[in-house]
């Protein structure tokens, strides 16, 4: 929205120039954006808060120049010829909830023509384009003091009266833009005697607007029902400078003087003689309730002491009108154009923004409150180190997924968005997988083929009619390992494809911080999952994780060049588990023992039975039992495979005695032949 | 040159440092150039044989000759240096023995110039990273940290915030719904928070004033992507609520979290502005700190802050006694400040970022670079 600070001064004597004028408004809460042209031309591109429809055009701004520089506002008076005779256009207000007030005055025999060049100049500096005298005194009027109004060829309103109804069912209306609308009785019109010819505080009708042929006009100016104006403004897709001031609320005491302002500017401009007086129906008075203000009140929300003087002018600028009453006391009557104000608080905030916000000092609040943790912000910080120090870098993605998506990651019944962005953002992601693939695809896409990110975010779940949001953490991997070490630059130093056991390795090391009764690894997982190459993580019970390589066809559908791997951890249910408590154990003082064990197992002898019968040895002293090499091969044989497995046996007590050691290592060979396992020699 | 025991005749302290300090420094430059076992045995014997050995002529060039007087200190520093051949010579077979002999050591010489072996690491978000910068800012005055949900109801994004239904407010919120809400009523119906606010009406639900939050969290808008816009976006709310807080305490403590983020010199400056659930509704500038607050950069006009030496950072105000009716405090007793930021607007003007889409993709060149 633009305005002429050189229209300004039509209204207050402003001692300063243009920039500062901007500088100043915008700090007293008028808001000039920017600023284009320059001396007479100068116009500022406002930002008008939606609270402030009486700023919202120049004698508005004038009035707050007025109260910031503590200036005289001269008032807006029209200059009017003898009216002649009586007009007998009559107004019926049908609808007195919703037009409480409809203010009309008739000119005869008036000359359209196009605009003086001070009319036409002054709008077109505000990109507003004149088109005749009659219609363009009407915006001329809305710019000078913001009251939307309107103009008839009078000849075309039949019946010589306007009815303000509900629309009926079936009705239409030809708006000015031409546009033939369906009305419905939620739409309130102004009629005449036989159809609509206005949708109230959005349009006026087409049928019955000026035109060259003109010669007899009815202005109306009138005060309508801001929602009701929202909602036909809405439903037909209207917004107008006329509706974007109505619904914000409009200056219901400035009818009479807004239509004697057009009337003025036609005559001045077309000639033509008035006839009769205004025509002034209210159907319903609009008072705004007086507002008590306690000047004690002032200095607890603001923290400063203003004095009373100041407080007196500001507001006396500002267009209310301050009787003293007990002590601090004052009773406040509101200008009829603040239809924002009506507490004590908003007369509160007037006194502030005019007094200058940055006059105000700073001051630090004394506190005697306590610091409350949120609850999992510890385990949140240590996955998100843990995650940062294992390489993966940290992402957010978008929130939302296809429907195809949603159906192929998820079981979980999805919320679909009412007015999504698009198709492939249609639905509050159930799964945090799609969206990490898209990411991966990003990347290889771009020539970049090794990347390891992690994303911790909620998916959303329909639950009844409630929404559930649960905490997950989806990491995504693929490329080599070591990708930038220079082959040959140490012993074994090379790049090597990521393996299902690195994603393994990752997500035993982020869980391991978690205390538990039990914990194993099983194959169970998502059929987007490569079924041999993921495994899902069951801590106490519950699924806490689930990993793996995607499945070859998912990677394909997805155009995925690469084998990739992903992660999900159930933050939810892992958060079920607290974090291990740091308890400090003496280090041992006996030498431990180490002894190998070389086996040929089948495959289907996976190494956690292996692991499961040296446990059921329940040997205290074994501390621990890992394997140390793997292979498979010819040598070996098909179907098998070759386990080098070493056990650390230590004593808390003693130093152990060769005959012991031998004994357990006997067990442990026993137990690994009853598994089926061959030593090798 | 090799070493040879001078004949002394001068025995004053000052002499015999010197002719020590000579002895030492021949002996360190032997030891240096053995190499093998056989080095390492005509070594030990031009140090230590008997015969003819440096420290059997020690005793007769040093001990021997020194006058009486002298005889006792000569006596001590021969002695001293008699355990520090012994010592050199032992670790010298050390050394020769443990292979690393100086021939060896320059065979393993590595180019030390190549690229180490570096174990990548992850790299920060730098969206989240400054939230989190954000959030320890006003941790640090008191704040306890709050969360809520992504999906409200109309009732926590909206009317608890006293944007009453049909009020053209709701419409700068371009707010993202679920479907099938129609059946509820309005302030049930589910949508995509638009702002962290609702976490403060849930806030002040549960706890009694005095409150300090800090709210950090994701938002939603129905904006198409484009450089500047995006659908999702991440927000800091603040809400401090107690017997007496005033505007002023407002001000200053935005005016100090704005210092504690961009440096001590910052400036910021407060006009009105709106917000339904504050009054007074400020907005929060700070002086550009690309440019100083002066406007002008490298003899041009400012882009940064298209030369007005402010850049518009965050909304702030009292909160509105409305609001305090929906959470059943009492607005006569209690007074309070509530503010947020959006995190992508400071992530952008700390990093100098010009397309907020690169903060969405997962683009590891972008991401690396805040490792
Ligand atoms: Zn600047």
């Amino acid at each position: 929205m633009k305005l002429s600070p050189a229209w300004l001064r039509d209204f207050v004597d402003l001692p300063i120039d243009y920039r500062r004028l901007a500088d100043e408004l915008t700090l007293a809460g008028v808001a000039v954006e920017g600023i284009s042209g320059e001396g007479e031309s100068t116009a500022y591109e406002m930002e008008i808060t939606t609270n402030r429809p009486d700023a919202m055009n120049h004698y508005g701004v004038a009035r707050e120049a007025s109260a910031l520089y503590d200036l005289p506002l001269k008032a807006i008076e029209p200059k009017l010829p003898a009216a002649q005779g009586k007009s007998d256009v009559t107004i019926d207000i049908q609808e007195p909830e919703l037009c409480p007030r409809f203010t009309a005055r008739e000119i005869r025999n008036a000359t359209i023509k196009p605009s003086p060049s001070n009319i036409a100049s002054r709008l077109q500096l505000l990109d507003q384009r004149p088109i005749s005298n009659a219609v363009d005194a009407t915006n001329y009027v809305l710019w000078e003091s913001g009251k939307p109004t309107h103009v008839f060829d009078l000849d075309l309103l039949e019946g010589r009266r306007l009815v303000i109804r509900k629309a009926r069912e079936g009705e239409t209306l030809k708006t000015l833009d031409g546009v033939e609308r369906k009305l419905t009785p939620e739409d309130l019109v102004v009629a005449d005697a036989v159809k609509a010819v206005g949708l109230a505080g959005v349009m006026g009708g087409f049928d019955t607007m000026i035109t060259e042929k003109t010669r007899n006009i009815l202005i109306e100016s009138a005060w309508w029902d801001p929602v009701t104006v929202r909602h036909m403004s809405k439903r037909h897709g209207l917004h107008t400078d006329a509706s974007h001031r109505f619904e914000r609320g409009a200056d219901f005491e400035s009818t009479v003087l807004s239509t004697n302002r057009v009337a003025e500017l036609i005559l001045t401009s077309g000639g033509g003689t008035l006839v009769g007086d205004v025509i002034d129906v209210v159907a319903r008075k609009l008072d705004l309730a007086p507002v008590e203000l306690d000047l004690r009140e002032v200095y607890r929300i603001l923290g400063e002491k203003l004095s009373t003087l100041e407080i007196n002018r500001i507001l006396t600028r500002l267009g209310f009108t301050l009787t003293a009453g007990s002590e601090d006391r004052y009773l406040v009557q509101i200008p009829s154009w603040r239809l924002d104000v009506e507490r004590e608080i908003d007369i509160i905030e007037e006194i502030a923004r005019l007094h200058g916000y940055d006059k105000f000092a700073n001051t630090l609040p004394a506190y005697s409150g306590e610091v409350v943790e949120v609850a999992d912000a510890q385990k949140d910080a240590r996955l998100r180190s843990s995650l940062l120090a294992l390489g993966y870098s940290e992402t957010i993605s978008l929130t939302f997924i296809s429907k195809d998506d949603a159906k192929r990651f998820s079981t979980a019944a999805e919320l679909d968005l009412e007015n999504p962005i698009s198709d492939e953002a249609s639905v509050m992601r159930t799964s945090m997988v799609p969206g990490m693939l898209n990411m991966l695809a990003y990347n290889l896409n771009r020539g970049t083929d090794n990347v390891r990110l992690f994303e911790a975010g909620k998916v959303f779940e329909a639950s009844g009619e409630k929404s559930v949001e649960l905490k997950r953490i989806a990491m995504g991997a693929t490329g080599n390992v070591n990708a930038e070490v220079v082959h040959g630059l140490a012993p074994g130093a090379a790049a090597r494809p990521l393996s299902f056991f690195d994603l393994k390795g990752d997500v035993e090391q982020l869980l391991a911080p978690f205390a538990h009764w039990t914990f194993y690894f099983d194959s169970q997982t998502a059929d987007y999952y490569h079924p041999g190459r993921s495994a899902r993580a069951v801590m106490d019970g519950a699924m806490v994780a689930q990993f793996g390589q995607i499945h070859p066809e998912v990677a394909a559908a997805r155009k995925l060049k690469q084998d990739v791997f992903v992660a999900e951890i159930y933050l939810d249910r892992l958060y079920q588990h607290d974090l291990e408590a740091v308890r400090y154990e003496p280090l041992p003082r006996f030498p431990a023992v180490e002894r190998d064990f070389s086996f040929i197992f089948d495959d289907a002898v996976a190494f956690d039975k292996i692991r499961q019968a040296v446990d059921d040895l329940e040997i205290e002293e074994l501390r621990s039992f890992a394997p140390v090499e793997i292979f498979r091969g010819d040598k070996v044989g098909a179907g098998k495979y070759s386990i080098l497995m070493r056990a650390k046996l230590q004593s808390r007590e003693r130093t152990l005695r060769d005959d012991e050691v031998a004994q357990w290592s006997a067990q442990i060979t026993k137990a690994l032949e009853t598994l089926g396992g061959v030593q090798r020699a | 040159m090799p070493y040879t025991v001078p004949k002394l005749t001068n025995f004053s302290a000052a002499a015999l440092d010197s002719a020590v300090r000579e002895l030492l420094s021949a002996l360190e430059q032997e030891s240096a150039m053995v190499a093998s076992e056989n080095d390492w045995k005509i070594y030990r014997d031009r140090w230590m044989a008997r015969k003819n050995g440096v420290l059997t002529q020690l005793n007769d060039l040093w001990l021997k000759a020194a006058p009486g007087p002298s005889k006792k200190e000569v006596g001590q520093r021969v002695n001293e240096l008699k355990g520090k051949v012994e010592h050199t010579v032992e670790a010298t077979l050390a050394r020769i023995q443990s292979g690393a002999s100086s021939g060896k050591l320059a065979a393993e010489r590595l180019d030390i110039t190549l690229p180490g072996i570096r174990r990548p690491l992850g790299a920060e978000h730098p969206v989240i990273k400054t939230m989190n910068e954000i959030v320890s800012v006003f941790r640090n005055l008191g704040y306890s940290v709050e969360e809520g949900p992504e999906i409200e109801t109309d009732y926590y994004n909206f009317e608890a915030l006293n944007f009453p239904p049909n009020h053209p407010a709701r419409d700068t919120q371009d707010t993202l719904f679920i479907v099938g809400q129609e059946s509820k009523v309005l302030r049930d119906r589910l949508l995509l928070r638009t702002h962290t606010s609702p976490v403060q009406i849930r806030t002040m639900e549960k706890m009694k004033p005095p409150v300090r939050v800090v709210c950090p969290g994701k938002v939603h808008r129905n904006d198409a992507p484009d450089a500047t816009h995006s659908p999702i976006f991440h927000q800091v709310e603040g809400l401090a609520v107690d017997t007496d807080i005033t505007f002023c305490d407002l001000k200053g403590t935005l005016d100090h979290a704005m210092k504690a983020l961009f440096g001590s010199s910052v400036k910021t400056r407060f006009y009105p502005s709106f917000f339904p659930f504050t009054e007074p509704s400020a907005d929060v500038q700070i002086s550009c700190i690309f440019c100083g607050g002066k406007g002008t950069r490298d003899g041009g006009p400012c882009r940064n802050c298209k030369a007005s030496g402010w850049i518009e950072l965050l909304g702030c105000g009292m909160v509105d006694p409305n609001v305090y009716g929906f959470v059943d405090y009492d607005p006569a007793k209690v007074s309070g400040f509530a503010f947020g930021m959006g995190v992508e607007r400071i992530a952008i003007l700390k990093y100098g970022v010009d397309d907020i889409q690169l903060f969405f993709n997962g683009d590891v060149r972008f991401l690396e670079q805040f490792g």
